[in-house]
């Protein structure tokens, strides 16, 4: 296990480097400068700027002295918000995006469990076509849709939560149930899937050869083997939560580095988009990791592979 | 005989399936004695299994009892509630399942799926259940039961997981245990281990056995009778010595000619030629007549009763009755013991 998560973070490193490589010249690539007011900018002003930030050295040295800065932790500094560090930018931002993200995601999975087992288990009935239903409309509506007929509907006719606002829980709400759509819907998919093999199996008739009711059929045995393959889903997921969220986060006004995010694309703010992505891709390895770890812990079956292959 | 455990009486179940409705057992009447072992045999599709299913109550959701009755202890289990049934199950009625590698739950500690019956049915405390447990593990042959306890079944050998399903199964201590194929997946030695395991809890507990298989040499080391099944039918039943010894029907002829035997060469292996009848459109008469080369014009027309050939002994087939040719089905099988008590006395004679 040691060795395997040895590997895997090594990859992760392997990962960052390629990564934050093609992120660079990427974004060089993007047409417009950081200067977005060169209009009001003499010559000598905008020369003065850009020797400042170092923009006027060639490309490959930007990205050598970059690089370097990344190794020693270093995101370097925000063009936009003068004076401020991207680590720190970051730092400021990242509570609320994780937060609605965490929510969507906890909401999504365990609403979408409960849909897809209940599909499962009523199959062929009403209830197994409500499941469906629900499941289709979440994955094929985009999120931001959703966003916006839940601020309308429940925001602003209803009233029943803050249209566009940060303060308190009630806020997260609205975005949580958006960004929920998408874990809910493929979660319920998944486990229906699995749910319906595994009520097939030879071992939930012994289950019930056994005397036990439906309920403890299902709560003991069928539950969590149609469950636990559902984990390696958590990680394809979250990515879609982060970069779902980001127009989420805009459309609802929340202060999180989704919006962050934008801004600084549409402002050619460079160390934030670098920093950002670096931390994007951070953040999802580290998942994916960790459902992979959890996946191990929770099914005995894989760590002993594991170990069979060293 | 002292009152049977089991009673199935003229049960008819039917499938439901997209070509039609499968009329897969018919008018099957069987009764278990207590501390019995029945073998059910027959060839694949017959409706051993199905049977079976019946009596525990756990038909797939396409299947439809059409008729007849299951009694046990006086009460029909078909029209048990389910909360009744559940309360037999796994304690009085109990099933050996055939596939030891597809029949545990993959993600539960053994120890924990062998105390489930107990936990559920005799209300023990987690110690006390946990002791019995171990008890039934060490009894069927699980070496180190204590630290096995907590293994999952991936770290099990098919024959090991077997034994597991065993002691699930025999947990409660079950007046009724059905044994669908319980060795069919496992090798020769662990087979004749399990069957002797089988025979040997049979002693102890009393438990009846219904044991499903379609090896001939299996039924003669472990039945006490026997009960053979044709196209959801029941062609004729009797002590082991009366189905090996005088078989009538000639579907028990041509099953028990088909055995291969020690000395045979490659080729000789017999087979009965034809195939099952289609069991959505069953024959009037004896399903087996069109494979039957001794069949009659009877056989089409109209399914034989029972005839009796003594008092423990009765096969469903017109060449009994009376105004019936008479046909010497068994010859073969003669001449085959013939052959072999010849070789035994030959070698016999040459050891000395």
């Amino acid at each position: 296990m040691k060795r395997y998560i040895c590997k895997r973070l090594l990859m992760m490193v392997l990962t960052l480097f390629i990564v934050a490589t093609l992120t660079f010249f990427l974004m060089k690539m993007i047409p417009g400068s950081p200067l977005g007011n060169t209009m009001k900018l003499t010559k000598t002003q905008q020369l003065a700027v850009e020797k400042q930030y170092g923009l006027n050295r060639p490309v490959w040295q930007q990205y050598l002295s970059y690089m370097g800065g990344l190794l020693h932790g270093n995101f370097g500094m925000s063009y936009q918000y003068t004076s401020t560090s991207v680590a720190e930018l970051i730092g400021r931002r990242v509570g609320p995006s994780i937060l609605i993200s965490l929510q969507a995601l906890v909401l999504g999975v365990v609403v979408g469990i409960i849909l897809g087992s209940l599909g499962a288990l009523k199959k062929g009935t009403w209830v197994d076509t409500t499941s469906s239903t629900l499941a289709v409309i979440g994955i094929s509506f985009p999120s931001f849709i959703l966003a916006i007929l839940l601020q309308y509907y429940l925001g602003f006719k209803l009233g029943l939560f803050p249209v566009a606002s940060w303060d308190g829980f009630p806020s997260t709400v609205l975005p949580m149930i958006a960004l929920s759509a998408v874990p809910m819907a493929q979660v319920s998919r998944f486990v229906r899937t699995e749910m319906v093999e595994v009520l097939n199996s030879d071992y939930i008739l012994l289950a019930k050869a056994k005397g036990l009711s439906t309920r403890e059929v299902v709560f003991h045995h069928a539950l969590k083997n149609s469950i636990i393959p559902a984990l390696t889903l958590i990680g394809p997921l979250a990515v879609t939560l982060i970069t779902g969220s980001m127009v989420v986060e805009n459309i609802f006004s929340v202060p999180g580095i989704g919006e962050l995010f934008i801004n600084s694309v549409l402002s050619n703010d460079y160390p934030v988009i670098m920093g950002l992505t670096m931390f994007y891709c951070l953040l999802l390895c580290s998942i994916i990791l960790l459902t992979d770890i959890v996946y191990g812990l929770v099914d005995p079956r894989i760590l002993s592979e594991e170990k069979g292959e060293h | 005989m002292a009152t049977d455990v089991l009673k199935i009486k003229h049960l008819s179940i039917d499938f439901h399936t997209m070509e039609g409705e499968v009329h897969a057992i018919r008018d099957v009447t069987l009764k278990l004695h207590p501390g019995e072992i029945l073998a059910l045999v027959g060839e694949s599709g017959s409706g051993k299994s199905v049977t079976t299913k019946a009596v525990m109550q756990l038909l797939p959701n396409n299947a439809k009892v059409v008729g007849g009755s299951v009694e046990y202890k006086g009460k029909d289990l078909l029209k048990m509630p389910e909360k009744e049934l559940q309360a037999l199950r796994g304690n009085e009625l109990a099933e050996i399942f055939q596939d030891p590698m597809t029949s545990l739950d993959p993600t539960m500690r053994v120890g924990k799926q062998i105390m489930e019956p107990l936990l559920k049915h005799q209300k023990l405390d987690r110690a006390t259940a946990r002791q019995r447990a171990l008890t039934i593990m060490e009894k069927v042959g699980i070496v180190n039961a204590k630290q096995r306890f907590n293994n999952f079944p991936y770290q099990f050998s098919g024959g090991m997981r077997q034994r597991i399903v065993i002691a699930m199964a025999l947990v409660c201590h079950p007046k009724v245990l059905i044994a669908d194929e319980p060795t069919t997946a496992l090798d020769v030695t662990i087979q004749s281990q399990i069957l002797a395991l089988i025979k040997q809890l049979r002693d102890e507990l009393k438990t009846a056995v219904i044991f499903i298989t379609h090896d001939l040499g299996v039924v003669a080391g472990i039945a006490d009778r026997v009960a053979v099944m044709y196209a959801g039918r029941i062609l004729e039943f009797g002590t082991v010595e009366d189905i090996f010894y005088h078989p009538q029907h000639p579907y028990t002829v041509g099953l028990l000619r088909s055995t291969p035997t020690m000395d045979m060469n490659e080729g000789d292996l017999e087979s009965i030629p034809g195939n099952p009848p289609n069991l959505i459109n069953p024959p009037a008469g004896d399903p087996f007549a069109n494979r039957n080369q001794h069949a009659l014009a009877i056989d089409y027309q109209q399914m034989p009763p029972f005839f009796k050939v003594s008092g423990t002994h009765y096969a469903a087939t017109w060449l009994l009755d009376e105004r019936a040719p008479q046909v010497h089905l068994t010859e073969k099988l003669e001449q085959r013991r013939q052959h072999y008590a010849d070789r035994l006395t030959k070698e016999g004679s040459a050891n000395e």
